[in-house]
């Protein structure tokens, strides 16, 4: 299958290697990934700040840039749930927008749902020799509700070993702006989220979406918890030959 | 002995400051909302319905509310068939008058209260006060709110910030300056708090002839007002005194006793996490030798039309208060109740106050922010109030209202780069550049970040130029984060 990637903004800049990863995962798979550079941003942070019109001007372009795909992956949740949730409530009533981010808006899919739902696959052939315990993010949980597709995919991945999350559905408090504007809020549910994450000794959370596992990522280093966050998409991607954390 | 009130509280990122500083408090709601939210869950799950039944709620509200003139009617004919008098008020100054002219002329100098968020969105008590009349709130953590001169921070559980030790505190220094004292020697045994308070409230109970309450429905169709409650102490003061006030909000209606059932199921699980709660107490007018003589229903408006006017925003006025969202709420859960500066607080709060008081102030300003929208509490609202949605509403309303500053014009910035990949582009080639020159506690906004996080390392170049290498048969394939 021809799969179009949607890296996001933040892996484009921050996290590359998520998006290696995702190349090389469906490659693997023997799909054929297409990237284009028109792509940007899906406006996510505008529009959950306030800023209607300019996530509207940066939907404009995503649509125009992907409504050819057949299938467009996103390996963040929050994204996804972006695109497919908000995108159709987001053009004027009847615009162009409307109906094209409508239109589009079911064929684009988070890692997880596009390896289980559409290309039918739980076992990846990865290999990640490491405890692993998951955070499944709102996003994930109550927008995309990917249940239990994550979890599907980790159990089948040779070597890892999976343990529960006390307090999983809960939010780490990234929130986007809402981690600056309300700092000392975001700051104690990023601390709880660490503790119970350091409570299961794991020696990785995993996520479907890196802004939160910066987020997590950036207060387990500051408190020392010698725990690492890691993509999905770096776990699937990991083999024997190529294995992630070398 | 003042009641205290929200009116110049700090804004939400203030408050909040020193909530999540204050580890007791902290430790109490965690208790509190966890053990709730527990129950809540059980009962919700063992329904195989429940999604239809929350169907069912959100729908029978938004019928009554797009019809909500034509009901009101019938609910002011049916109430006024049954003997009862229907006051209307457009605003909170026009409530208070209204229940402080009927107060007055009954002679009476005291009333006895039924807990109701209503009349604590108008602040009647103060208003009472300043007239002479003493109002005594009779629900047993309303009682703890009053006589700790204090706010309360939940619907449900207004003391839910209070543990029983300062509980057991606040009875033995203050309750003999508002009637029967505490027993000698009361400690903070729940059982021997519960019967301080019983023996407090009993005297309130038998003396005093005006109550004043709110409702949680009233049932259009036969003018019938319900009260749901768990300590009968609501029941007390529906049915004792000689004449009864009650002040509720115009979207509390539905039109019929079929309608009615939906809400019956919904509330006691979502609210205190039973099946059906203690006590429902439904009144129709009055009856000749049977409860209260006097009945007066005041209808209060209070921003609900302007809300109703608003297609995104209306759907705040499905809201219950039955306080799921509350409880399950990671932000509220860190902050309590006080720091949302609002009669309403949580996400209920973060949605209906900014509505029913105008985005006007800092605190009303500052609400719609003050939550992850990580959604949680959508999916437990029995009526299916798509919170963050409405958030994000309110947030577009502040954003439009503002004035150019620093904030307006980062976000103009982000989106002039973000719209052209080739500024994008230059914006990460630059950020790469500057790779292990990024300090690791970062001046002005960028603080609120670091005080408590790492920030990321940047890549040596972003994925785009991986990408383009690669597909140019370059070196593609490894490179390090």
């Amino acid at each position: 299958m021809r799969i179009a990637l949607f890296v996001t903004c933040v892996n484009d800049t921050l996290y590359p290697g998520t998006g290696r990863a995702v190349v090389s995962l469906l490659e693997r798979l023997g799909h054929e990934v297409v990237f284009s550079e028109e792509q940007t941003c899906c406006g996510q942070m505008h529009y959950n700040s306030g800023y209607r019109r300019d996530a509207q001007r940066l939907a404009v372009r995503f649509v125009r840039t992907f409504e050819d795909a057949d299938a467009v992956v996103a390996p963040s949740g929050s994204c996804a749930a972006m695109i497919r949730d908000n995108y159709p409530r987001l053009g004027e009533h009847g615009s162009r927008l409307q109906r094209a981010a409508s239109e589009l808006a079911p064929r684009v899919y988070d890692l997880s749902e596009l390896l289980v739902d559409v290309l039918g696959v739980t076992d990846v052939g990865a290999y990640f020799p490491h405890t692993v315990t998951y955070h499944p993010t709102c996003h994930g949980l109550r927008m995309l509700r990917l249940g239990d597709k994550p979890y599907r995919l980790l159990r089948n991945v040779r070597g890892l070993t999976l343990v529960d999350l006390p307090g999983a559905a809960e939010c780490c408090g990234f929130g986007g702006t809402f981690a600056v504007k309300n700092p000392d809020v975001s700051a104690a549910m990023g601390s709880d989220k660490a503790r119970n994450a350091a409570s299961t000794g794991a020696e990785v959370l995993c996520a479907v979406d890196n802004s939160c596992l910066m987020h997590i990522g950036g207060t387990l280093s500051r408190e020392r918890a010698g725990m690492r966050v890691v993509h999905l998409a770096e776990i699937l991607a990991s083999t024997e030959r190529e294995p992630a954390l070398a | 002995m003042s009641s205290a009130t929200f009116v110049g509280m700090p804004a939400f990122p203030d408050a909040a400051r020193g909530a999540t500083a204050d580890a007791q408090l902290r430790h109490n709601l965690r208790k509190a909302t966890g053990t709730i939210r527990g129950k809540r869950g059980e009962v919700v799950e063992e329904l195989d319905d429940w999604s239809e039944l929350r169907e069912a709620g959100r729908a029978i509200k938004d019928r009554t509310l797009r019809h909500l003139d034509r009901y009101l009617e019938t609910l002011e004919e049916s109430v006024t068939a049954a003997g009862g008098t229907v006051h209307w008020a457009a605003d909170a100054d026009e409530a208070r008058a209204i229940v402080t002219r009927l107060v007055r002329a009954t002679g009476e100098r005291e009333v006895v209260k039924v807990k109701s968020m209503a009349t604590q969105e108008i602040e009647l008590n103060n208003a009472l006060e300043a007239e002479g009349i003493t109002a005594y709130e009779t629900d047993l953590a309303e009682l703890i709110v009053q006589l700790g001169e204090d706010l309360p921070s939940h619907f449900l559980v207004p003391a839910i910030h209070r543990n029983r030790a300062e509980i057991g505190r606040i009875f033995r220094e203050r309750m003999g300056a508002w009637g029967v004292p505490a027993p000698e020697g009361l400690g903070d045994d729940p059982r021997e708090l519960a019967e301080a308070a019983r023996r407090h409230l009993r005297q309130k109970f038998l003396e005093t002839r005006v109550a004043v309450s709110g409702a949680n429905f009233a049932v259009a169709d036969t003018g019938s007002l319900v009260v749901l409650e768990s300590e009968g102490n609501g029941r007390m003061c529906l049915t004792l005194p000689e004449t009864l006030i009650s002040v509720v909000g115009i979207e509390k209606l539905v039109p019929s006793w079929s309608d009615l059932e939906v809400f019956m199921q919904l509330l006691p699980r979502s609210s205190t996490g039973e099946r059906m709660n203690p006590y429902s107490t439904v009144w129709t007018g009055v009856t000749p030798g049977d409860g209260p003589q006097e009945f007066h229903l005041v209808l209060l408006d209070n921003g609900r039309t302007d809300s109703l006017a608003d297609e995104v925003g209306r759907q705040a006025l499905r809201c219950i208060r039955c306080s799921a969202c509350l409880n399950i709420c990671p932000v509220y859960e860190r902050t309590g109740g006080h720091a949302y500066g609002s009669v309403y607080p949580g996400p209920i709060g973060a949605i209906l106050t900014p509505q029913l008081q105008g985005l006007q102030g800092p605190v009303e300003k500052a609400l719609p922010f003050a939550s992850s929208l990580c959604g949680a509490c959508y999916e437990v609202c029995p009526v299916a109030i798509d919170i963050p949605e409405v958030l994000v509403h309110l947030r577009e309303k502040v954003v439009d209202g503002k004035r150019p500053g620093p904030e307006k014009a980062a976000m103009a910035a982000a989106e002039w780069v973000l719209e052209d990949p080739k500024r994008l582009h230059a914006a990460q080639r630059a950020a790469s550049a500057l790779r292990g020159a990024v300090p690791r506690r970062l001046p002005g906004p960028g603080a609120a970040w670091t005080d408590t996080r790492d920030v990321p390392d940047v890549p040596e170049r972003p994925f785009r130029d991986w990408w383009r290498d690669r597909s140019r048969g370059g070196r593609g394939g490894e490179e390090r984060r």
